[in-house]
């Protein structure tokens, strides 16, 4: 088993659930705004793209587009999605 | 209650941004909407009184916010707005095809007992993206009125208005959440030592997500319950941030499963744009390419219209001083407050242009692509993506250039970039850049026979200032404005194409905003300098210039006489401006100025530069006795190439010319930018901050330079 797969390394185009997210660079606020953006676990998220210049990264994710930056991205955690699973 | 007499009911406008709200309410207020600010913060308040199916309400614009969890001043305000108003409903705007985090914030509200109108906004958009939407299961679970509207055409307004008055009189019934025992016991904890007005409930949910924020203000009462709460559940392993917002998602995302149907074209138009907008390579192409259309409307666009006001400003002064009889008042008048008026309108073409292209590029959704394209720079030196518009901006003029700090969600972040940009070098700095470099270097001075000495400096000093502005960043970043790593949390909205009475709107909010809180602390201070450049005045010798004048009248005539004339005007104007407050400030800090290869008069002249750079220029052919001159004066240029010391050393030499340019880049000679920064920070501490930072750093930094030059024998 190697860790578990970040969002941060997620290849784009690809799809999980979240599986926990951490408390990025120890800003509880920032986590709790990640929360309330539905950013939660269970919550399908799929990386769209990487900006021009390699971070931040693009989400998709309850039908609309988030944009986050790569270390904060580290902190959430994914499993497979549902569908992915046999 | 009755409907026809007492004071209007409250009704909130609210919503996530880039759902349409400001459209919503245009559409509703029309003409009625009344702008101003609240106070402290930097956010405009926009209400209107109006009549809805009979019954007097006032509508109250909340600020664009995802939830109500207090991070923001925005978002402190929408708190603020609820708690202690208790509003007779909140319309929700939510974005029609993306329903579920407008939900979220709906719910949260409606948990306070808040009657809510959901108002289903662009929902044209989302049946043709195939959206479905059951309006009647909403209502259901949400205790809520439902109205599907499209802002932009008006469509769905008059039932918005009726479905707000059925809203009024429905009764307050908070939402509950459900959540487990032990959040159970927490929430209601926290509950019992809630103030405001609401469901205690509710503010307590509130409460525990906010504590921390720096935005947070509460009674030390419930600040106790809830530290103390929140350690309890720390202690016992309980996730209390997560449990309390995936209660609430909980039961958003039931609500959206049994009445939202999404359709699969949805954001198609947004997907094939992005494509090429914030594609790797042609995505940097656009940027560059909008970026440059930005800076040249503020470098050269607003040209005209300034060149205008300045000889408007002009013929006014003529005018006056035709008209009035001689004397203390005429000068006040024509020098003070007309030329202070000047000072203040003359900003209003750029940041007119600079806000209209913002909220084009806000409004299309372009803007959050130009800080999710430049972040990666910006954060590099502690900045957001979103600082980059407003330190480009900083190139033409600061003032400009720290209104549009507002972009910028984080206060921290806002602050920093608004303390940094007045380094960069503006436009202002440039006719002083011209003269020194005229004087001081050889016009066909060339380096390796190739480039000319003067563009090689002029390319050295914006090279500093880019340096500067970034530097002081970092630093404010890791001192007075210490905080947690700034983050990037960006929406990435749909393309829409922006209406063109928004646009207006917000351009004109800010102009007014500008003329009015910023103008009147630039009127102020152009009459206090006024003054010091002119007073006291020294009789004795005006007499004795006068006595001059009726002689050469009497003993020449034709040119010879305006030529005679000029030189004793010129020539009194340097006498008082000797004579006056700022004359004698300069001559007082003479000591301190030495070291820099400054004199006195040199000294005048940056005093006179805090009414606008420029005026450097100016302020010198009065103290060098040339009488008015712009930076391409030859007699100005030669006069100050003669100019000696008291030691009988030339003034002006390459050295101290570059020191003294050294010190424009860096000081902080321009009050607009000081009185700007009053109005967008909220108080006079960070002006005065400001001031002092860059006159410290300006003065050291040409220290080193003249001093350095010196020992390095450049200094003939």
């Amino acid at each position: 088993m190697t860790e578990p797969l970040t969002l941060d390394r997620l290849p784009v185009g690809e799809s999980r659930v979240v599986a926990a997210v951490g408390i990025p660079s120890g800003d509880r606020l920032v986590r709790c705004r990640l929360l309330e953006m539905g950013l939660l676990p269970g919550t399908e998220v799929r990386v769209v793209r990487r900006a021009p210049l390699g971070d931040p990264i693009e989400l998709r994710l309850r039908g609309y587009a988030l944009s986050l930056r790569r270390e904060e991205a580290a902190a959430v955690s994914l499993r497979p999605t549902d569908r992915a699973e046999p | 209650m009755s409907a026809a007499a007492g004071k209007p009911r409250t009704v909130l406008l609210a919503g996530n941004p880039n759902t349409g709200k400001t459209t919503v309410f245009n559409q509703l207020a029309g003409t009625r909407a009344r702008t101003g600010n609240y106070p402290g913060v930097t956010v405009d308040r926009r209400t209107a009184k109006l009549d809805f199916a009979g019954h007097e309400i006032e509508l109250v614009d909340l600020p664009g916010t995802y939830s109500l969890t207090a991070r923001s001043p925005e978002e402190r305000i929408a708190v603020d707005a609820i708690q202690t108003h208790a509003p007779h409903a909140c319309v929700v705007v939510v974005d029609a095809a993306a329903p579920a985090r407008g939900l979220y914030l709906a719910h949260q509200i409606a948990e306070t007992g808040t009657p809510i109108v959901l108002a289903l906004n662009m929902m044209d958009e989302a049946r043709s993206a195939g959206t479905e939407i059951d309006e009647a299961v909403l209502a259901k679970r949400l205790n809520a009125e439902v109205v599907a509207i499209v802002a932009s055409r008006g469509e769905g307004l008059v039932a918005l208005q009726q479905a707000v008055v059925r809203a009024m009189e429905r009764p307050r019934e908070p939402l509950a959440l459900a959540f487990d025992e032990a959040t159970t016991r927490d929430v209601a904890e926290v509950a019992a030592s809630v103030p405001f007005q609401g469901d205690p409930h509710a503010w307590a949910v509130w409460a525990l997500l906010s504590f921390g924020a720096d935005e947070l203000e509460l009674t030390p009462e419930l600040d106790g319950a809830v530290a103390e709460v929140r350690a309890r559940a720390e202690k016992e392993g309980r996730d209390l941030d997560a449990l309390l917002v995936e209660a609430r998602y909980a039961v958003v995302d039931e609500v959206v499963a049994q009445s939202v149907r999404s359709g699969a074209r949805h954001r198609a138009l947004t997907d094939r744009l992005d494509a090429v907008l914030v594609h790797p390579v042609l995505g940097l192409l656009v940027f560059a390419l909008v970026m440059f259309v930005i800076f040249e409307a503020l470098f050269t666009g607003a040209d005209p219209a300034i060149g205008w006001i300045e000889s408007s400003v002009g013929w006014a002064q003529e005018f006056v001083q035709g008209a009035m009889a001689e004397g203390p008042l005429r000068d006040l008048l024509s020098q003070g407050v007309i030329a202070g008026v000047g000072n203040v309108v003359v900003f209003v073409p750029q940041i007119a242009l600079l806000f209209l292209l913002i909220a084009f590029l806000e409004d299309s959704g372009y803007l959050a692509r130009v800080a999710f394209v430049i972040d990666r720079v910006m954060k590099g030196v502690g900045l957001h993506g979103k600082a980059f518009v407003p330190l480009l901006s900083g190139f033409a003029c600061a003032i400009p250039a720290v209104m549009a700090t507002r972009t910028i969600e984080s206060r921290k972040d806002r602050l920093v970039t608004m303390m940094a940009l007045p380094l960069m070098s503006c436009s202002a700095r440039l006719p002083v850049y011209v003269l020194i470099t005229a004087t001081v270097f050889a016009h066909e001075a060339r380096v390796l026979g190739l480039f000319s000495v003067g563009a090689i400096v002029l390319f050295a000093m914006y090279a500093l200032s880019v340096v500067a502005t970034l530097g002081a960043a970092a630093v404010l970043r890791r001192t007075v404005l210490r905080g947690p790593r700034p983050t990037l949390v960006l929406e990435l909205p749909p393309y829409r194409m922006p209406l063109l009475g928004n646009l207006v709107r917000q351009t004109w909010t800010r102009v007014r905003s500008f003329l009015v809180d910023a103008g009147t602390i630039i009127l102020a201070l152009t009459i206090v300098l006024w003054a010091l450049l002119t007073y006291p005045h020294d009789q004795p010798a005006e007499a004795a210039f006068e006595e001059r004048r009726v002689e050469a009248q009497a003993t020449l005539e034709g040119e010879a006489l305006e030529e005679e004339l000029g030189a004793i005007q010129a020539e009194a104007q340097a006498a008082a401006l000797e004579y006056s407050a700022a004359g004698r400030v300069g001559k007082g800090i003479e000591p301190a100025l030495e070291p820099l290869g400054m004199d006195w008069r040199i000294g005048v002249g940056v005093i006179g530069a805090f009414a606008a750079r420029e005026v450097f220029v100016s302020t010198l052919g009065m103290v060098f006795g040339v009488g008015e001159v712009d930076e391409e004066s030859v007699p100005l240029r030669e006069r100050l190439r003669s100019a000696v010391k008291p030691d009988g050393t030339p003034l002006m030499t390459p050295l101290s010319g570059v020191a003294l340019m050294v010190f424009f880049v860096l000081a902080a000679q321009c009050m607009s930018t000081l009185a700007v920064v009053k109005r967008e920070s909220g108080s006079w501490k960070w002006p005065l901050l400001m001031l002092g930072y860059m006159t410290v750093l300006a003065y050291l930094a040409s220290l080193l330079t003249f001093q350095v030059g010196s020992l390095l024998g450049w200094g003939t």
